[in-house]
């Protein structure tokens, strides 16, 4: 019997909280890592994961501490060896790919000399030969220009690119084992297939082992030869790739996996039928908008969005899709009266509004409401609950007292909140929890219109669906229309009449949700969507070679 | 972008221009609130009407504040500090060599707090919590905590009357030899690098820890480097606009300090010039001496953000 | 140009409210100074003009507990009437100097624009002055009275808490629930009051804190210059200056009020160091 590669063996994690408690969060995870395979984990937000990975480097982030178990790697065990033998270990036999890339690298170094940093300080050749390895591995990773791309600092790149040098920077020790942080989770779909499908070749030819650390079970299933599933620090279920993706037997795992079942959408029917002519209750007109000075062209320095047109009718739901730098969330600040376009009107129930928020009536601003994506920002950290939902109460509609009292307790219920949380302070919630009193401080208003900025994606997926149910619920009982802002082509699917695709501030096309997402005529559509990862683990193999070339 | 940085630079020190005009219209502000009429102080018995109406005439007393503001401006910038209400010498000849009395020690204060500062704060930094970092931290909690002329009270306690190796006055004059130029310069040298020192130490720690905790010195750990390595290769180098601030910064606590110790150990330097002035209400004098300080210090900090600008690698082509 | 740690998370723990040691000995230190300067002159062994001591920089003894000054009057005393000039005058300065720096900051942050613009370029030319050379300026000018000095110092100090707050402020008011307060149709002052303010309270009371500190440091300076509080009334720093002819022998009468001065600030600046988890979380 061979040995394994990586043996961790009854593994327990210890943290520090700021109140100087000591947690478990890791609860004796056990598990191997054969050579040459890739070993996904997977699991949620504070599911330890990524502190699983970093004890595979004998490592543990500041304020945590490994308190059992053995964690070994060649026969050897980090956890007892000392600080001098981990440090030959790392870069050499181990390597790390972080999540953030952009962060990993030092902004005040050339991106080369850091690549090959591991070569001085495990002196492993001379600084030449560590050169040209480089720009070898520049080339098989597809890096354009990889003879020079090295000689530029990092803010000189783009994402995907710095991904990628990311993995050059670990490969250049030639480790016997790869951790990968969520090496794709930043990226925009597009870029991530050019990223994945660069990490998969190397993997494959290297034949080394590898950790692939995800949320994504899409993702992971096109790199991964085995899946473990974790959850609060434990292991829920370990299977090989198909087994977990067709044979789950844990119910977390069938969980993780409903969320990519194809989207039910219920078109919702206009209300106002006896009406000859459907007017849209908002009507966003010809927008130019952005920041800076404006030019002699009357537009600001740096635009964003040029000449953006859509319809939302009442009852009904406009999904906004596109990429980061799409100009998708500027179009909801143009339209709440935050940002002032240059050029453009915005127009509700016929009527055009001003194009400042503080010049807007309050009838005006009650009716349309808006929701942030992270609600972490968006409640006020330092005021109660009660305070965050009871003052719409009394700015739109003047209530006080028990009537605010009894109103707050009925729009907790309406989210699926307890009354009791009334008392408590934002920091104290989960994060599911936070966004629906983030969407309940919206429907205090009693809103036609609610503009929805990405307010599932900073939520776990199991979370996120069930906002999205709460969202259905809502706009059947009280009537509400809703501007969906995403960049997940399932959840805009889920929820919206119509979509409008946008890229670099302009509108791609327009496209009714029975087209979605076959139906896309506009090439970019067809490639967004397209580039969005499918459970199936042939799919990546399956695109053609050159795919997402122009996404770049 | 290779034009960003010297565009940066100008308009950094048209800010500094702008800064140093309120900073002058402040100071020449204090003439105005001067209570009751100069002229008559400066007079005293001899205040006859002739004599006031004369004087007036001659110092442009009546001219609008804003055109005297303009004057006196304009004689700073060609040199004339005007003249001394208490001796009548041109404040010029009165400050002249003290200047340089005070820039001799203060350059000898820098050369020895600045090494020493960087030295405490980067180890203390790097061993965050340990026992050497507390007993740093604690000193120096202590020493920016009391009033200057405390440390140097307490200098003179232990040097000059429990040890004796020194004396407890600098009179900078009378200096012959190498060796009594030190003894002039230790006492108000160790003051002085105790005050700045301090500020300097903790400002420094500051940086260093702030740099310790970005992601990639994170990555530099996991791609095998020793703690050292971490240090001066990956924190230290994007922790030099902090620094260079934190020295800036620290440095001029030394003009605080010097108003303090010139005076307790009697140093012939321009701030004790200053201080016996205010006792006179010379305010020619004053103004004068406060407009060099004004402007040393903002020298100071302008040299400091020019330093971050060009050590800022995004701003690198 | 200040050090500006990187901004932590806003939000804090509602409970757990831990100090340490050191914070409790501190906070005890800062309410028994603020006791004496309240209540104490009336428990006073003697008044502090009369001269009680044949001899000057008289020993500690059963009569005089600090010994006698330069005249042969009880230095005990004439701390315990000091800490009410030091302590009250700081405070005094202090909450003037907070209050209409932390009004002006918020104002700003919340207002932006011009008003933004001018006001932090006047204000930032005034912080470049050192705080010393301002005072001596001031003085020459005005001369020096317990009012104008509690005016002095707080306009000295004006510009920095200022500088302070606003920098809470602008970062508080690029967050979310700022700007779905604004989309709401709130006016600026319920922005600053209601949505900032809660958000900045504790670090804006960890700088009081701190600028109490520079205060006190830079009023027993001037009196120490004899340029502050003037005889026959007497601060710590005044007792200093008059008694620092004792101090080649090492007389209790001008180590007393230093050691008054040193537990005060330093106290003061451990209890920022060691505040309770709540402020700290958010101060830092």
């Amino acid at each position: 019997m061979t040995q394994p590669l990586v043996d961790i063996q009854n593994l327990m994690v210890e943290a520090r909280t700021d109140s100087g408690r000591k947690v478990e969060i890791i609860k004796g995870v056990s598990f191997t890592v054969e050579k040459g395979e890739i070993v996904a984990l997977i699991g949620e937000s504070g599911s330890g994961k990524t502190t699983i990975a970093l004890t595979m480097m004998g490592y543990t982030r500041p304020g945590c501490r490994i308190s059992g178990g053995k964690v070994t790697l060649g026969g050897r065990d980090l956890v007892t060896m000392s600080e001098k033998q981990r440090q030959a270990l790392r870069g050499t036999d181990v390597a790390y790919v972080p999540q953030s890339a952009a962060a990993a690298f030092n902004p005040a170094q050339r991106l080369i000399d850091q690549v090959i940093e591991v070569a001085g300080i495990h002196k492993l050749m001379p600084k030449a030969e560590a050169r040209a390895k480089a720009i070898s591995l520049f080339r098989a990773l597809a890096l354009p220009a990889p003879e020079t791309i090295g000689e530029r600092y990092p803010h000189q790149v783009s994402g995907g690119q710095l991904q990628r040098l990311a993995a050059a920077m670990a490969l250049i020790g030639d480790p016997q084992l790869l951790i990968f942080d969520e090496p794709t989770t930043a990226l925009d779909v597009t870029t991530q297939i050019e990223v994945l499908r660069a990490f998969k070749d190397v993997m494959r030819k290297g034949g080394m082992a590898g950790i692939y650390v995800s949320h994504d079970l899409a993702v992971v299933a096109q790199i991964a030869d085995r899946i473990i599933v974790l959850k609060g620090g434990e292991i829920q279920e370990e299977g090989t790739t198909q087994e977990i993706l067709h044979n789950a037997r844990h119910p977390y795992t069938r969980e993780l996996l409903s969320a990519f079942e194809p989207a039910v959408f219920q078109p919702h029917e206009p209300k106002d039928t006896k009406s000859v002519v459907r007017r849209p209750v908002l009507e966003v007109s010809n927008i130019y908008a952005g920041y800076g000075p404006l030019g002699g062209d009357g537009l600001p320095a740096k635009v964003v969005l040029s000449d953006v047109s859509c319809k939302l009718y009442k009852g009904q739901n406009l999904g906004v899709i596109g990429e980061s730098g799409s100009g998708k969330s500027t179009l909801a600040r143009v339209v709440a009266g935050l940002l002032p376009p240059a050029r453009g009107t915005v127009e509700f129930n016929g009527r055009e509004l001003d194009t400042e928020a503080a010049r807007r009536s309050k009838e005006d601003l009650r009716r349309m409401q808006i929701v942030f994506q992270l609600a972490d920002t968006a409640l006020n950290p330092a005021r109660s609950i009660a305070d965050i939902l009871g003052r719409p109460l009394t700015f739109y509609h003047g209530q006080k007292g028990a009537a605010r009292e009894a109103r707050i307790k009925e729009l907790l219920d309406m989210v699926h909140l307890p009354s009791a949380i009334r008392h408590r302070m934002p920091g104290e919630l989960s994060g599911g929890q936070k966004q629906r009193v983030n969407f309940a401080r919206a429907l205090a208003a009693n809103p036609d219109v609610i503009l929805c900025d990405e307010i599932t994606s900073a939520l776990d997926t199991v979370v996120a669906a069930a906002i999205i149910d709460l969202l259905k619920e809502l706009q059947s009982s009280l009537n509400l229309s809703y501007v969906f802002i995403s960049h997940d082509l399932s959840t805009v699917q889920s929820i919206c009449d119509q979509v409008m695709v946008m890229q670099n501030g302009r509108t791609v096309e327009l496209l009714a949700n029975s087209q979605l997402p076959e139906g896309a005529n506009h090439h970019y559509s067809q490639l967004l969507f397209a580039s969005v990862p499918k459970l199936d683990t042939g799919w990546l193999d399956s695109l053609p070679a050159g795919f997402a070339a122009t996404g770049n | 972008m290779p034009g960003k940085i010297p565009l940066l630079v100008l308009s950094r020190l048209g800010v500094t221009l702008i800064t140093l005009l309120i900073v002058s219209f402040v100071v020449f502000a204090a003439t105005l609130l001067l209570p009751g009429d100069v002229v008559e102080i400066l007079l005293g018995q001899a205040a006859t009407p002739e004599a006031v109406a004369g004087l007036r005439e001659a110092m442009h007393l009546d001219s609008p504040a804003l055109v005297r503001y303009g004057q006196w401006l304009l004689g700073l910038l060609h040199g004339d500090f005007g003249v001394s209400y208490a001796n009548s010498m041109p404040v010029a000849d009165m400050i002249g060599g003290r200047l340089m009395n005070t820039l001799r020690l203060a350059a000898v204060t820098t050369l020895l707090a600045v090494p020493l500062a960087l030295f405490l704060g980067i180890t203390a930094a790097m061993y965050r919590g340990s026992i050497y970092d507390r007993a740093v931290t604690m000193i120096i909690v202590s020493v920016i905590s009391v009033p200057e002329f405390l440390i140097a009270t307490l200098a003179v306690l232990i040097f000059a009357v429990w040890l004796r190796w020194l004396p407890a006055l600098s009179l900078a004059n009378e200096i012959q030899s190498f060796g009594q130029l030190l003894k002039v310069f230790a006492m108000p040298v160790i003051t002085l690098t105790c005050v700045i020192a301090a500020q300097m130490v903790r400002m420094t720690r500051a940086a260093v820890i702030d740099a310790l905790q970005m992601p990639f010195v994170e990555m530099a750990l996991l791609k095998g480097a020793s703690k050292t390595r971490m240090v001066l290769r990956h924190a230290l180098p994007n922790a030099i606009g902090p620094i260079a601030n934190a020295i800036a910064l620290s440095l001029s606590y030394l003009l605080g300090g010097v108003i303090i110790v010139e005076t307790i150990f009697n140093y012939p330097g321009i701030a004790k010039l200053m201080v016996d002035a205010v006792a006179t209400r010379d305010l020619p004098l004053i103004q004068s001496c406060a407009m060099i300080f004004c402007f040393g210090f903002l020298l100071l900090i302008t040299l400091a953000d020019i330093i971050a600008i060009l050590a800022n690698p995004r701003l690198r082509t | 140009m200040s050090l500006k740690p990187m901004s932590r998370s806003l939000s804090l723990p509602r409970f757990g409210l831990r100090m340490s040691a050191t914070g409790i000995l501190a906070s005890l230190v800062i309410l028994f100074w603020a006791g004496v300067a309240i209540v104490g002159p009336r428990f006073a062994p003697y008044a502090p003009g009369d001269i009680v001591d044949f001899d000057f920089y008289g020993p500690i003894s059963d009569q005089l507990w600090l010994g006698s000054d330069y005249l042969g009057r009880d230095i005990f005393s004439r701390i315990i009437l000091g800490a009410r000039y030091t302590v009250g005058i700081s405070f005094a300065s202090v909450c003037m100097a907070c209050f209409t720096g932390v009004a002006a900051g918020m104002s700003a942050a919340a207002i932006g624009g011009w008003f933004d613009t001018i006001l932090s370029r006047i204000l930032d030319a005034l912080n470049s002055i050192p705080s010393k050379l301002f005072g001596l300026v001031m003085v020459a000018a005005i001369g020096s009275s317990i009012p104008v000095l509690i005016v002095l110092l707080a306009v000295i100090y004006t510009p920095g808490s200022y500088r302070f707050a606003r920098a809470l402020a602008v970062n508080c008011n690029t967050m979310d629930f700022v700007t779905v307060a604004r989309a709401r149709g709130e006016k600026t002052p319920y922005l600053i009051l209601h949505e900032i303010l809660p958000n900045i309270i504790g670090p804006v009371l960890a700088d009081l804190g701190m600028r109490f500190v520079f205060i006190v440091l830079l009023l027993s300076g001037l009196s120490f210059l004899g340029l502050g509080v003037q005889p026959p009334d007497a601060d710590w720093g005044s007792l200093v200056k008059e008694n620092i002819g004792g101090l080649s022998f090492a007389a209790p009468a001008v180590i007393a009020p230093c050691i008054a001065i040193a537990s005060l600030t330093i106290s003061v600046n451990l209890l920022i160091d060691n505040l309770p988890i709540k402020i700290r979380d958010r101060a830092s």
